[in-house]
């Protein structure tokens, strides 16, 4: 009937898709650089091995029980995590870059209550840093952090006594951080979850929305099948949806808890830049 | 009765296909734009907070190096008037699409960077200042602070060429045309050749 028009504009339509089609592969290849380049290179990081990271060889193992100890009993009062890690090299690296970097890629402290402490110890190029996780800023401040390097790790590291500098740093950061009982208890307690995840408020939300739609079309149809058709035989089930595919609700919790040593790892803390750094 | 219970059946039907559209979309990108705007919006945001920071800092750090220093106020009332012009500088709400206004709040902080920078640089010559306590303390507060201020432009920076490509490329291009005409490119920081530095890796040492 109207096939001649219908064919016209499916034919400028065609021709338009294909100028359309060639300008987005232009586009593309006009945009694919910045998609490859990455922004900052990142250095190469250890990888995690637990509470203690002992890539450049600093500490004997009962140094390392012993100080993994300690940091499971912190994290087991104040859900704190406080991690250890020596490096052989900074890479050419700002230790303050990094540590935010590790900090990152390890997720140090739980999500969104970012509470994790990052004690950075690079003794080949003699720096050290304590990294504090962007939620107890307020409590490690960098001038107390300045304060543990000045007075507690710098002058055994200067002897050379690495282990006795790394366990009086974190006496002394574990005694800051739960200092205050009242405010510790209030951390550990409160503070967001994984499970307070907006993304999550959103697929719980979809969820039982089709829960009630599902509950509301087989009460319909039971309903519908009562009073429309008397004597008919009641169809059984109704319309089952699974649902699926837009994220997982649940369990986005991956810190390691209380099992101390191996197997531990970050819950995906977040750093800004808090902390203190300092050399020997 | 049979068109009744269509009714019945057809609407919620369309209400399921609805529901699935929309997880659908939700799957191929429709929220990509949104969600990477506010990304980069809360990143600048952080950019401000620790500038705002640093701002805050300066008047103690100065007033605890006047009672020392006295001869060096040229270089205090370069800090301070550094600081003043910082906090001039009005903000147009659209600073972050607008590249104009994005460089001259750098440019204003830039050189509160460098005042700053030379006013530590003097402080140097002053054991008295250097070693007490109250200046110690402000100066790891501002070391920090500079810090956290260089993570947080970069966190910036990083959110707002996202932000771009994504608007710039297939397929939120075509979320942009169909839904979000308004997005518009956001400006960032150039970053100054000091920062462009390639790390210097150092052999020499063990």
């Amino acid at each position: 009937m109207a096939g001649a028009p219908n064919a016209a504009r499916c034919f400028t339509l065609h021709n338009e898709r294909r100028a359309l089609a060639r300008a987005m592969l232009l586009l593309l290849f006009a945009v694919l650089p910045a998609f490859l380049a990455p922004a900052f290179a990142d250095p190469v990081y250890p990888q995690l091995s637990g509470r203690v990271t002992d890539e450049a060889g600093l500490l004997t193992p009962q140094d390392k029980a012993e100080i993994e100890k300690d940091l499971a009993d912190l994290e087991q009062t104040s859900t704190d995590q406080l991690a250890v890690v020596t490096v052989k090299s900074l890479q050419g690296y700002p230790i303050e870059d990094y540590g935010v970097g590790l900090g990152r890629k390890w997720g140090i402290g739980q999500k969104g209550k970012d509470n994790g402490v990052l004690l950075i110890v690079a003794p080949n190029d003699r720096k050290v840093r304590i990294e504090v996780g962007r939620r107890l800023e307020p409590f490690m401040t960098d001038t107390m952090s300045s304060l543990i390097i000045q007075n507690a790790i710098l002058p055994k590291f200067r002897r050379g006594d690495f282990a006795g500098g790394i366990k009086d740093g974190i006496r002394d950061i574990k005694s800051v951080l739960l200092g205050d009982a009242e405010e510790v208890k209030r951390r550990a307690a409160g503070g967001r979850t994984a499970q307070d995840d907006p993304s999550d408020m959103v697929n719980l939300f979809i969820f039982l929305l089709i829960v009630a739609f599902i509950i509301w079309v087989n009460y319909r149809q039971s309903q519908v099948m009562q009073s429309g058709v008397p004597g008919s035989r009641r169809r059984g089930g109704g319309i089952v949806v699974i649902p699926g595919g837009s994220g997982s609700w649940g369990g986005g919790w991956s810190s390691g808890g209380d099992s101390g040593g191996g197997g531990w790892s970050g819950g995906g803390g977040d750093f800004g830049g808090g902390g203190a750094s300092g050399s020997w | 009765m049979i068109a009744v219970t269509r009714t019945f059946i057809a609407r919620p039907i369309a209400f399921l296909a609805i529901i699935m559209a929309g997880l659908s979309m939700a799957g191929c990108g429709i929220n990509t734009i949104p969600t990477e705007e506010q990304r980069a919006k809360a990143a600048w945001s952080e950019v401000q907070n620790q500038y705002k920071r640093r701002s805050d800092l300066i008047p103690n750090l100065v007033s605890s190096v006047k009672g020392f220093a006295d001869q060096e106020k040229s270089v205090l009332t370069e800090v301070t008037k550094a600081r003043e012009q910082t906090t001039n500088i009005q903000l147009p709400p659209d600073i972050i699409t607008n590249p104009e206004a994005m460089k001259k709040f750098q440019d204003a902080q830039a050189t509160l960077s460098g005042a700053l920078g030379r006013l530590m640089a003097v402080v140097e010559r002053y054991p008295d200042i250097k070693s007490g306590q109250n200046f110690l303390a402000l100066q790891s507060e501002l070391a920090g602070t500079e810090n956290r201020i260089a993570i947080a432009r970069r966190d910036y920076i990083e959110a707002v060429r996202s932000y771009n490509t994504e608007i710039t490329t297939f397929p939120g291009r075509l979320w942009k045309m169909a839904l979000y005409p308004q997005a518009k490119e956001m400006a960032t920081f150039e970053v100054s050749p000091e920062e462009q530095k390639v790390p210097k890796v150092d052999f020499s040492k063990p």
